[in-house]
């Protein structure tokens, strides 16, 4: 096999699985240590700069993180990397010192955004502190998009949007609310040097049935039942609800329904629970909250009387998978079943719309009416127009959408100078040991064998008398500390230098879960049966060194290492070091590789 | 060494084996020898062969004298009986224990210091009195804890970390222990693993003395130029007589070696060694030949390894001595204490 490059910036990268996995690469570990060192704001800059919403991604990231952290590979549950991060935002101080400053002297490229959501803004963000004018079009009230729109304010309370958005517009970023943008082609009549189109996936999903046209009174699309709750319009919903789908919005829609008057809130989904799209937290809050979740179930009718909407009647179906592994629902022939309801919410996928992109402007669209675009440079078929959130590729998530504002903002950087777009800045890495003594290192290298804290939450019967009453109540100090020493530190890497090792045995002798072998070489494959323990989880790296005297290497398999640095304390010869891997990837206006 | 308790969080992929133990079961408390001792990595092999055997750790005894071998029974196999002895006695206090209860798995644990200078008479009488047990020495050549003055199985003519030459003749513990009537008697390395697990596995399925010298480099006093206990020195001289491989009955056996360069011995309790032989005309059932043998090589300059000699039908102590078989602390208090008249019908006999 072939020896490890580590100054490869993806291998170390790799290793910390929570910021590999994060869409904006957020240094988490790092901000963990920074939380236990009760440096707050620290930890709080060092989100936005990653991530521009660290207290609304706090609470309601769809955290890719959390599946992916190490500790779920050896422990029962991961470490709460998303509600840490709301620790950073609660605690902290004021941090207007700490943002950077948007030049007063400007570089004279003029930028429109449009909308106001997570995508745009961070391109505003990004693009204002290199001294463009950015200018943001948005038809809501007041900045944040689907964040404001669509959580639910039990989830997310409109402060910490505010908070956050204001951050972005005291950069000189201008913000003009309650302003449609009716055509592409009339705002490109403006002299924009570039335009960034991030209006999201602004419509719910319809379900065509019988009954559908008739019982419309009492049948609403999720999404935008959502934004009328969110801004006050619809204020009650009848006794007994059903809730169509089984995604994060249907979550929300059950959840909010619950909460002003639903009695009786019903979800029935098409798949089994475990395939449903929700979150397993998000699925978790609603059983809690006394809602049902009937799976397998297809959707056939909406029964009425007059008008009046009875109930909805259901296919049962069974999921079969084929010799691909391709699931389908067929019917199970078993009779029909039909649920009671006075109100249906629908809330069974969200789709994009670009009408008001003209198709003869030169922005192509592909069948399914998503625009044609470059999937790096997120540039559109109209070199001056970008895509990026949900407009981009689909509806995703909030943090998805920041990483393609990120790439986006590098693009329209580049474009703006006349650069190609393809000459993208790499990332800053380092490599710092972390060795102060024999048994002195500078990050806490003890590994907590504690259990996930749970995050306190407001009693049930207090959340569901007020919708805009956050339910939950974040860590205190102390649940937040305990929970920081959950972290495996898996940036402090472990670094072997083959010519210093005397292949005494001592760092396979100790190493708590015997990642470490010293063997002859041979085919990846094969050489991962033949481990101590073989390495059987084909997604995380073998770390291979060659150079030692009697002609065997080390092989390390980064799966289940703990990041203890036991093998560096007894390793005679410091062939073993642990140190610490930072990667700091590029934003608008970074340097391009020279060669 | 390090301060930390190595974390109990382990992958759900880690082995198990027959009884459901991890490796980890059989470990002990941390070890607090220097970073880098050869000690170490025989304790971990101590953990693999139990492990491999499946041994039940509290049908394990292990006995130790003093220094820094005979700390390591602290750091392997914590579920089992211990006993930490006085320097050079732990022979006397294991053989009193074997006679006490023969059904216990018995593991002595020592040094060069302890067994081949202050303990060296114990260490005799141990091995020409058919113990059953396994007595490993953990052999480096200098006293590690006095700071690495010459021990008695320090070669003439090395040289201590301080450039002293060393005057004395050394004693070499596996010819010694053939001379005395060991039947079973092995020389490994602490850095080859693969050569010791196999060894120590053997030796624990063997009845009767079965003597591992395991040469242990010291990193910190004696892993110099000039030493003939330093990872390099033994590597570089090291000739391996034979490679072991244990099958025990329930393994299915699968091995194809050349006619010719496979010795299958059969122990006792139907273990089989599988040795693969490296020098073809080396005989491990013949004792006055492996004496002579490692005569030889020693004066050449080799260090010789390997499974050095085998007596598969050995009979141990209990045996010799036709005891009873049943542990003392199992037989009742009427059998041990028969009573003043069992005692005057004995005396009368003897009258």
């Amino acid at each position: 096999m072939k020896p490890t490059d580590i100054s490869a910036p993806d291998y170390l990268h790799k290793v910390v699985d929570c910021q590999w996995a994060c869409p904006a690469h957020t240094p988490v570990p790092e901000y963990i240590r920074q939380i236990a060192a009760g440096d707050f704001a620290a930890a709080y800059m060092l989100n936005w700069r990653s991530n521009v919403f660290p207290g609304i991604l706090g609470r309601v990231c769809d955290r890719p993180c959390e599946p992916a952290c190490r500790r779920g590979r050896v422990d029962k549950e991961p470490v709460a990397i998303c509600r840490l991060k709301r620790v950073a935002a609660d605690f902290k101080e004021d941090i207007h010192e700490l943002l950077p400053k948007a030049p007063t002297v400007k570089n004279g490229k003029r930028i429109a955004c449009v909308g106001a959501g997570p995508a745009s803004l961070t391109v505003a963000r990004d693009l204002a502190v290199q001294g463009y004018s950015v200018t943001v079009f948005d038809s809501g009230q007041s900045a944040g998009g689907m964040m404001r729109s669509q959580i639910p304010k039990f989830r997310l309370p409109d402060s910490v949007i505010d908070e956050e958005c204001g951050y972005v517009a005291g950069l000189d970023v201008e913000l003009r609310q309650n302003e449609w943008i009716g055509s592409l082609r009339e705002l490109l009549a403006g002299s924009w040097d570039a335009v960034f189109v991030g209006t999201g996936a602004p419509r719910g999903r319809d379900a065509d049935l019988p009954g559908r046209k008739e019982a419309a009174a009492n049948i609403h699309v999720g999404i935008d039942w959502l934004a009328n709750v969110a801004f006050g319009h619809v204020t009650k919903i009848a006794r007994r609800v059903i809730v169509l789908g089984g995604g994060n919005t249907a979550m929300d829609c059950c959840r909010s329904a619950r909460r002003l008057g639903g009695e009786e809130v019903h979800v029935v989904v098409r798949s089994g629970f475990d395939e449903m799209k929700a979150s397993p937290w998000e699925k978790e809050d609603a059983l809690h909250e006394g809602i049902p979740i009937h799976n397998y179930l297809v959707q056939k009718e909406f029964t009425h009387d007059n008008g009046r909407l009875t109930g909805v009647l259901f296919e049962k179906v069974q999921a079969e998978y084929d010799a691909d592994g391709r699931r389908s629902l067929v019917p199970t022939g078993e009779p029909d079943v039909h649920m009671e309801c006075d109100e249906v919410l629908l809330a069974i996928g969200q789709e994009n719309a670009f009408t008001w992109i003209e198709r003869d402007i030169g922005v192509e669209f592909d069948r399914w009416g998503m625009p044609v675009l470059d999937r790096t440079t997120l540039q559109s078929t109209l070199p001056r127009v970008f895509f990026g959130g949900d407009a981009a590729l689909g509806p995703k998530n909030i943090i998805t959408a920041v990483a393609q504002g990120h790439e986006a903002a590098i693009s329209i950087d580049l474009f703006c100078r006349n650069e190609p777009l393809t000459k993208r800045p790499g990332p800053l890495v380092n490599l710092v040991s972390q060795k102060m003594g024999i048994h002195e290192w500078s990050y806490d290298n003890h590994v907590s064998e504690e259990a996930r804290r749970k995050v306190p939450v407001k009693t049930l019967e207090e959340a569901l008398k007020d919708i805009k009453l956050e339910f939950e109540l974040g860590y205190d100090l102390k649940l937040a500390c305990g929970e920081t020493e959950r972290c495996l530190n898996c940036d402090v890497a472990t670094v072997f230098t083959p010519k210093l090792c005397i292949e005494c045995d001592a760092c396979v002798d100790i190493c708590p879960t015997e990642c470490i072998t010293f063997t002859t070489d041979g085919e990846e494959d094969e050489l991962r049966a033949r481990l101590k323990v073989p390495a059987k989880n084909l997604e995380q790296s073998l770390y291979l060194a060659e150079g030692l005297k009697t002609g065997r290497v080390m092989v390390k398999d980064e799966n289940v290492c703990l990041h203890c640095g036991m093998c560096a304390e007894r390793c005679p010869t410091g062939a073993w070091d642990m140190q610490k891997f930072t990667i700091d990837v590029a934003q608008a206006g970074a340097e391009a590789p020279r060669s | 060494m390090t301060y930390l308790a190595k974390p109990k969080l382990l992958s759900a992929d880690a082995p198990k084996n027959a009884l459901g133990y991890t490796r980890r079961d059989y470990e002990g408390a941390i070890s607090t020898l220097c970073a880098g001792c050869g000690h170490d990595s025989i304790s971990a092999s101590i953990v693999q062969a139990c492990f491999d055997l499946d041994i039940e750790p509290h049908k394990v005894a292990k006995l130790s004298g003093i220094g820094c071998s005979s700390k390591t029974p602290d750091y392997f196999l914590g579920n089992s009986h211990g006993f930490n002895s006085v320097h050079g006695r732990m022979p006397s206090v294991l053989t009193g224990a074997a006679l006490a209860n023969r059904n216990l798995l018995y593991l002595g644990v020592s040094g060069d210091g302890d067994s081949a200078s202050i303990g060296i008479g114990q260490f005799a009488h141990a091995m020409r009195r058919g113990v059953n047990m396994t007595y490993i020495v953990e052999n480096n050549g200098v006293y590690g804890l006095t700071k690495g003055q010459f021990s008695a199985t320090a070669d003439k003519g090395s040289k201590s970390k301080k450039g002293v030459l060393n005057s004395d003749s050394p004693i070499d513990l596996a010819a010694l222990a053939l001379q005395l009537g060991a039947t079973y008697v092995a020389r490994s390395f602490s850095g080859d693993k693969e050569q010791l697990v196999p060894l120590i596995k053997g030796a624990l399925r063997h009845n009767g003395p079965a003597l591992i010298d395991v040469l242990s480099p010291c990193v910190t006093f004696n892993n110099h130029s000039g030493s003939t206990r330093s990872y390099d020195y033994v590597r570089q001289h090291n000739e391996a007589v034979n490679r072991v491989e244990v099958i025990l009955p329930r393994d299915p056996i699968e091995t194809s070696y050349p006619p010719g360069s496979l010795r299958r011995i059969v122990q006792h309790d139907g273990s089989i060694l599988h040795l693969r032989k490296l020098d073809v005309d080396y005989d491990p059932s013949d004792r006055i030949g492996a004496i002579n043998h490692l005569q030889e090589r020693h004066a050449l300059g080799e260090i010789v390894t390997g499974l050095l000699y085998v007596d598969s039908s050995a009979q141990d102590m209990h045996s010799h001595l036709n005891t009873v078989e049943k542990p003392l602390n199992q037989l009742g208090d009427a059998y041990l204490c028969p009573g003043s008249k069992a005692l005057e019908a004995l005396n009368a006999l003897l009258r």
